[in-house]
């Protein structure tokens, strides 16, 4: 069955003008910090910030607490519903769902609201106000994670694997953590990943809260610098493409990810 | 929830409902529906040819599983390093614009600009057709060659396999992305923000306002305007899920 192969070309080759034209000119710009030769001046400017350093270690810490607190909550619960409830898979599946129906916007509209006010009054510390931050991310976070451990969890036999190893002696904690949690290594890497990436990337939250993450720094650079931004977007789309990569490799592509934090 | 229908000293009332019919606040709602529809439809359109092109379309192989992975990469490139690519692309100093003032060809002249609605929507599809890629991909390999070839013995031409086959059993795939492509850019900030400063009006950036309170502080509009939002996108996704129930019929 031979059709003509036009049409397909041309689509791909409009495609690929609208992916990489801006990608090629972030570039061209970001080279530009110096008048009239090409130099990686303002990539040399970014990293030598203090800023830059700063608050990407605060996001990159948060990150990390977020995926820690995230698979704690998610591995065992899901494993639960998975095992004893899966007649409530549905409505799971729906409460994953929502944090794609309410914008982050208003996520962190209703998190100042409820705990800035008394008996709560957690926005008054940095360290209490951390704790919303990465409680915010936990949410967003939440579809990602949720999805990549249920595929991990579908894909093995969780009761066998349960009976046998209480045939064998071992408590809930064992099971938890020597059985299903190795066999789950590459789901969790892979929503962990694409967390870390979220939470590095994310404004609202950390903007709204007032954290120095790593976020509002580069909207804040975006505002005031020309060309150092453009090395950002740069630097940025590299990670993104890395964190991908690595996806890609772990789950030798049967997964497509799909998200992120506009 | 409760706070949209609390005065300030916490007696029921209706008034920031009813605030939401203000000028501005309808201006931006529209907007922001505007965006949305205008992303979700095209990017739509676009990625569905695409994924159309790299499934069913005959391109190598290879050709495939590249498009599939910069559509990963590309609809997770999202929020202020979007902006700023786009910034240094198309803004006003941007590469592409200098190029084609060069070129004899005067954008900013000509009543564009990357900070106004056009621009915006312009970023937006960036992430929004790989999206569709994403997910119309799997929905075109699930169309059964035999469907093809059945129609062809039975003597249709390639139109009317498309007009009475492919079609009715894709579209409720097709328009349940689109909805989730416009939940996507109804909700998105960050790019927003990054790209237009906030001065674009589009619900977001109203909510972040109210937040900041550097605007008309009023957290029970706030409040309202959240709501508002969130009956927006619960009802495209509760539509989202209608339509997915539907696909779901014939591809497997």
């Amino acid at each position: 069955m031979r059709r003509r192969r036009f049409w397909p070309w041309f689509w791909l080759a409009l495609g690929a003008i609208y992916f990489f034209v801006p990608l090629l000119a972030t570039g061209e710009f970001s080279l530009r910090a110096q008048r009239d030769a090409f130099s990686l001046l303002a990539y040399q400017r970014v990293l030598q910030d203090n800023q830059f350093i700063s608050s990407f270690l605060f996001s990159l810490r948060m990150g990390i607490l977020t995926i820690l607190f995230g698979v704690l909550l998610i591995v065992p619960t899901t494993y639960w519903v998975h095992l004893r409830l899966p007649r409530l898979r549905p409505l799971v599946e729906l409460l994953t769902l929502l944090p794609f129906v309410i914008p982050v916007i208003v996520l962190v509209f209703g998190l100042i609201r409820t705990y800035s006010s008394p008996p709560f009054r957690m926005t008054t510390t940095p360290a209490t106000t951390d704790i919303l931050l990465i409680g915010g991310y936990m949410v967003i976070s939440l579809p990602y994670l949720y999805r990549s451990v249920d595929v991990g969890l579908r894909a093995m036999d969780v009761r066998s694997l349960t009976e046998a190893a209480q045939s064998l002696g071992a408590g809930w904690g064992t099971i938890l953590f020597r059985v299903i949690m190795p066999n789950l290594r590459t789901a969790v890497l892979t929503g962990a990943l694409l967390t870390l990436a979220i939470v590095i990337g994310e404004l609202t939250l950390a903007q709204y809260l007032a954290r120095p993450a790593f976020g509002p720094y580069m909207a804040l650079l975006g505002q005031n610098r020309a060309y150092e931004p453009a090395a950002l977007a740069i630097m940025s789309f590299g990670m993104t493409w890395a964190a991908m990569g690595l996806i890609y490799f772990l789950t030798r592509g049967q997964q497509a990810q799909i998200g992120g934090g506009h | 929830m409760i706070g949209a229908f609390q005065g300030d000293e916490g007696q029921f009332t209706l008034q920031h409902i009813s605030d939401l019919s203000q000028r501005f606040i309808l201006q931006a709602y529209r907007n922001s529906i505007q965006v949305s529809l205008v992303t979700a439809v095209v990017g739509g359109l676009f990625g569905f040819l695409l994924a159309y092109a790299v499934t069913i379309g005959g391109l190598p192989i290879f050709v495939r599983a590249m498009v599939i992975t910069f559509a990963g990469v590309a609809s997770n490139f999202a929020g202020v390093p979007l902006a700023f690519a786009f910034i240094s692309t198309l803004g006003r100093t941007g590469v592409l614009t200098g190029l084609l003032k060069s070129a004899g060809v005067n954008l900013y002249s000509q009543g564009f600009s990357l900070y106004t609605f056009a621009g915006l929507s312009l970023t937006y599809l960036y992430f929004q057709f790989p999206l569709m890629i994403l997910i119309m991909a799997p929905a075109l390999d699930g169309l059964k060659r035999e469907w093809r070839e059945a129609s062809e013995n039975l003597g249709a031409t390639g139109l009317q396999y498309w007009r009475h086959i492919a079609m009715p059993i894709l579209l409720p795939s097709i328009l349940g992305t689109m909805v989730l492509l416009f939940g996507n850019a109804f909700g998105a900030y960050a790019t927003a923000y990054a790209l237009t400063g906030g001065t674009l009006d589009l619900v977001t950036i109203l909510i972040g306002a109210q937040i900041r309170g550097n605007v008309l502080y009023d957290p029970g509009l706030g409040f309202a305007l959240a709501i508002g939002m969130v009956v927006i996108m619960a009802f495209s996704i509760g539509m989202y899920s209608w339509l997915q129930r539907r696909s779901e019929r014939w591809l497997r």
